[in-house]
């Protein structure tokens, strides 16, 4: 391909692609990983071949990469590491009266 | 084979083997086409699309052989038919064997073809055999698949970059003439489809047409011209020279050790 790419003229690869693939009704799609392709519909066929050919989806998302906005290594401080000391975020840092508990 | 004085007479099993095994070469012989894409696809993501179309085919080749040695009975197995007939005996529509190709050239092919067998699907869905209506009712979701695929890539062929549009057009140019015989019938389909076991290709020449037509228009590709010379004779074991040559590629270790068996 000889058109120009904005990024890198060495790269002839098509776009990049994030997959996303639903394997049952009802569950979350999870992150399957990525593919070139020249557009929306090409990427959901690619995905479609590339991962979906043994059962693995009843759904699939195909996402533009640059599309995706990430934390980043910097911001894993700030981010993440404040949880560390602050337990009773998680449910299990409440005892649960027993006859709730049975209930459930 | 057979020892019947009236050998030339029609009977339902000898019809329906013939008919079974001209659906097989034709699926056989573009898979094999077709899996000479693999390790050379234009990109990693189109590879394994090709490769996957390709093993779909010979998976429906091997259902239609499988059920067509069990129709004639006489203790064959598939493989005898993929691996030691020779290219006379092979019923394959001349358009499936010819070379892969450009990209350009397969995908044409393969528009073509995913589209005829897209009509045809529909009608063997209701033909009068258990087992055939089963084997297609697993294919058709593949088939749609084929078509899909090769559409939406002729629309970006056609409607692409100058040498993309180029090379798609000479592709459909150059093997227009082959595509006459996909509705060639004989006393063999005539025989079946008065039993509703076979389907009446004539019945969807006209929709196929349409869809052909209004494909290559969307993608600004000129449609060749219907009337043309269309060559004929697959169905009777005409071949072109490069059916040979696949068949000695296919055959070839087969041949040499026939006896051989995976351990």
């Amino acid at each position: 391909m000889s058109k120009e790419n904005e990024n890198n003229s060495e790269d002839t690869q098509w776009p990049l692609w994030e997959v996303f693939t639903q394997p049952r009704d009802g569950k979350p799609h999870e992150h399957a990983g990525s593919l070139h392709a020249p557009d929306a519909e090409k990427a959901l066929e690619n995905a479609r071949d590339v991962y979906t050919r043994r059962k693995e989806a009843v759904n699939l998302w195909v996402v533009p990469s640059n599309q995706i906005v990430a934390s980043k290594g910097e911001d894993e401080g700030p981010f993440f590491d404040p949880a560390d000391d602050k337990p009773y975020r998680h449910p299990q840092f409440y005892s649960v009266p027993r006859v709730s508990k049975r209930r459930s | 084979m057979s020892t019947a004085t009236k050998s030339k007479e029609l009977t339902k099993q000898k019809a329906l083997f013939e008919y079974l095994v001209r659906l097989a070469d034709d699926r056989l012989i573009l898979g094999h086409r077709l899996s000479e894409w693999c390790g050379h696809g234009p990109i990693l993501e189109e590879d394994i699309a090709l490769a996957n179309i390709a093993l779909d085919y010979i998976g429906h080749a091997a259902n239609l052989y499988e059920y067509a040695v069990e129709i004639e009975g006489e203790g064959r197995h598939r493989d005898d038919l993929v691996y030691f007939r020779n290219d006379p005996e092979y019923k394959n529509l001349k358009l499936v064997e010819l070379p892969k190709g450009d990209f350009g050239f397969t995908i044409a092919r393969q528009f073509l073809f995913s589209s005829y067998s897209y009509y045809l699907y529909q009608l063997l869905s209701d033909i009068e055999d258990e087992q055939i209506r089963g084997m297609v009712e697993k294919h058709f979701k593949e088939v749609k698949y084929h078509l899909r695929h090769s559409r939406e890539w002729i629309l970006r062929l056609g409607d692409g970059t100058e040498e993309s549009h180029s090379r798609i057009q000479d592709a459909f140019n150059d093997m227009w003439t082959y595509v006459g015989e996909l509705f060639y019938q004989d006393e063999v389909d005539e025989f079946l489809q008065e039993k509703n076991l076979a389907a009446d290709t004539a019945s969807f020449k006209s929709d196929w047409k349409d869809l052909v037509t209004d494909t290559l228009e969307e993608a600004t590709l000129d449609v060749p011209d219907w009337n043309q010379f269309m060559v004929e004779g697959s169905r009777q074991g005409l071949h072109t020279e490069h059916l040979g040559h696949l068949l000695a590629e296919m055959q070839h270790l087969r041949r040499s050790y026939p006896d051989a068996d995976w351990e």
